[in-house]
């Protein structure tokens, strides 16, 4: 299936919830409403003709303009298909649905978003640091990163 | 004096009593137990969190980051594109070649560069030596795991032929610096093609000694087969890739099925598990996927080493990489799976963001789903069989 007719069956199902999509780019683009990205991705991931079974790369993102996204790099095996969707939330309140209950793969890539750049994941079953210590303070992929001075008594700049 | 008293009834009913074959009574509990960070069969600084009851496990909590070095952050803070290669040199260290090329493949994605033919053909070449280089260690710490310690001597031997060959072309021999953005750093070593055909030569007996020694070794096969079974389901669920999901049976390999560079030219095969020893997706399964696709890559170097055009290496690396705002993921095969880059640029000379999907890092997160009800013994089997390095299971 093409990203086009990818994008209709989306619009047709969830209307509103598909906000902007960018279908010419080289790796085509679709940005869904945070709080309907696991809806969409629950009807991407059992739909028989979508069958995007294979959640490559999630990735968090900070646009430098005040707002966060997820980036959800989709493929199927099954059809051979790729899409990537987007979401994206304002900083002062960085929630998006979790999509870790439909792919097993999700939910050390939505920790480590979180962990890295702050993004709050909705009904993650276990949303906690993956690579920085639990005490840690910030979240250092965000543009804006000031790394704390002392971290245990230890001295952290180097 | 002890106290004599009825115990109270919630006691009795409590799930931890059990009665023992002699008819007596006890106490038993559940126990957690820390495998790990510095332990010899977690190959690397990863901690495991075990929860025990005896010798089984009832569940397993990864703890990772031990090694967490910013390798994202850095890349965005580097004052061009060229510079975030040593870096990606040092996640996967056990296939720095592979790493190099995923993360030049996508900045020439994104610049729209196209490499000459040789430079195509020598990062092939490279690519498939890395990842027999790669599968060697994997398949020779595995056999230490399993108390196999002579296979391990035999596969470093042979690895250090390649090393030597890597030595010969950049001088260096585990972190090379090799695949830049348009070309490579240095032309082959005229003696380079001849060397390395007499290598494959080579290599092909030394396969079915490994085979002889360990792969189809009575005392190797029980400890392997049936252990740790991945069923293709999960596995794709968990979106592993590499030997991992092909030892599950799922036919897939990004260099066939998201073709890139020359593979769909040469003449190949995915290896997948078949579950000879024991059921598709066991540890014996991923250990045979890795034993055929150094074949494999013997085949695919054989090819190109005979294709290989004259040319300049270095014509096509940009004098300044500043690629369009735009964005990108690309993936690429590795020793280990699909190591993907996903880069955003906004016009400047240095990325706005680089993220590494790295293969460890997803393959490992299965591990709790495969490895419940397992012994302690076997977990070790289970974590060697994933073949994980931690340099990029961290970044």
């Amino acid at each position: 299936m093409n990203p086009s007719e990818i994008h209709e069956r989306l619009t047709s199902t969830f209307g509103a919830a598909v906000v902007d999509a960018k279908l010419d780019a080289a790796q085509p683009w679709i940005q869904i409403a945070p709080d309907k990205i696991d809806q969409v991705c629950q009807f991407l991931a059992r739909e028989d003709d979508l069958a995007f079974d294979y959640l490559m790369c999630l990735s968090g993102v900070d646009y430098n303009n005040g707002t966060l996204g997820v980036v959800y790099h989709l493929s199927s095996i099954r059809h051979r298909h790729k899409i990537v969707l987007k979401a994206s939330c304002a900083k002062d309140a960085p929630h998006v649905a979790s999509v870790s209950l439909i792919w097993g793969t999700a939910d050390w890539h939505e920790r480590e978003a979180f962990d890295l750049m702050g993004i709050i994941f909705d009904g993650h079953p276990d949303l906690r640091r993956i690579l920085l210590p639990a005490d840690w303070e910030g979240h250092p992929l965000r543009k804006d990163y000031k790394v704390q001075e002392f971290y245990n008594g230890m001295r952290v700049p180097y | 004096m002890p106290e004599t008293r009825i115990l109270p009834t919630e006691y009795v009913t409590d799930p931890n009593l059990r009665v023992t074959s002699s008819g007596k009574t006890i106490r038993s509990e559940e126990m957690i137990i820390n495998m790990g960070p510095q332990h010899p069969s977690t190959h690397g600084v990863l901690r495991l969190e075990l929860v025990l009851d005896g010798e089984i496990v009832m569940d397993v909590i990864p703890h990772i980051g031990y090694l967490h070095r910013c390798f994202e952050k850095h890349a965005e803070h580097m004052t061009n594109y060229q510079q975030v290669i040593p870096y990606a040199d040092r996640m996967d260290y056990l296939a720095s070649m592979n790493n190099d090329w995923a993360y030049a493949l996508a900045v020439e994605r994104l610049m729209k560069i196209e490499v000459p033919e040789r430079v195509e053909y020598i990062r092939i070449i490279m690519a498939e030596l890395q990842r027999i280089a790669s599968h060697l260690v994997a398949l020779g710490t595995f056999g230490i795991d399993m108390g196999a310690f002579t296979p391990f001597l035999w596969m470093f031997r042979d690895r250090e032929k390649i090393l030597d060959l890597f030595e010969m072309t950049c001088g260096a021999r585990l972190l090379y610096n090799y695949v830049w953005v348009g070309g490579v750093s240095h032309d082959l070593p005229s003696q380079f093609v001849d060397q390395a055909k007499a290598f494959c030569r080579y290599l092909k007996p030394k396969i079915k000694e490994y085979n002889d020694l360990l792969t189809y070794n009575e005392i190797f096969v029980r400890r392997t087969a049936n252990v740790g079974v991945l069923p293709a389901d999960v596995a794709i669920n968990y979106a592993c890739s590499g030997p991992m999901l092909r030892g599950s049976g799922v036919n897939w390999d990004l260099r066939r099925d998201d073709p890139y560079s020359l593979y769909h030219t040469l003449e190949w095969e995915v290896q997948v598990g078949k579950g000879e020893v024991g059921t598709v997706g066991d540890c014996w399964d991923r250990f045979i996927v890795k034993v055929r696709e150094m074949e494999e890559s013997l085949r695919i170097i054989e090819q190109a080493l005979d294709r290989l055009p004259e040319g300049n290496v270095q014509s096509a690396i940009p004098k300044r990489i500043r690629p369009e705002a735009g964005e990108i993921y690309v993936r690429t095969e590795t020793p280990r799976g699909e190591l993907g880059f996903y880069i955003i640029s906004d016009g400047t000379a240095s990325p706005s963001r680089v993220k590494a999907r790295g293969p460890a890092f997803v393959n490992l997160s299965v591990i709790s789903e495969i490895s419940k009800g397992a012994m302690i013994a076997d977990l070790v089997a289970i974590v060697g069989s994933i073949d994980i390095v931690l340099g990029e299971v961290d970044r």
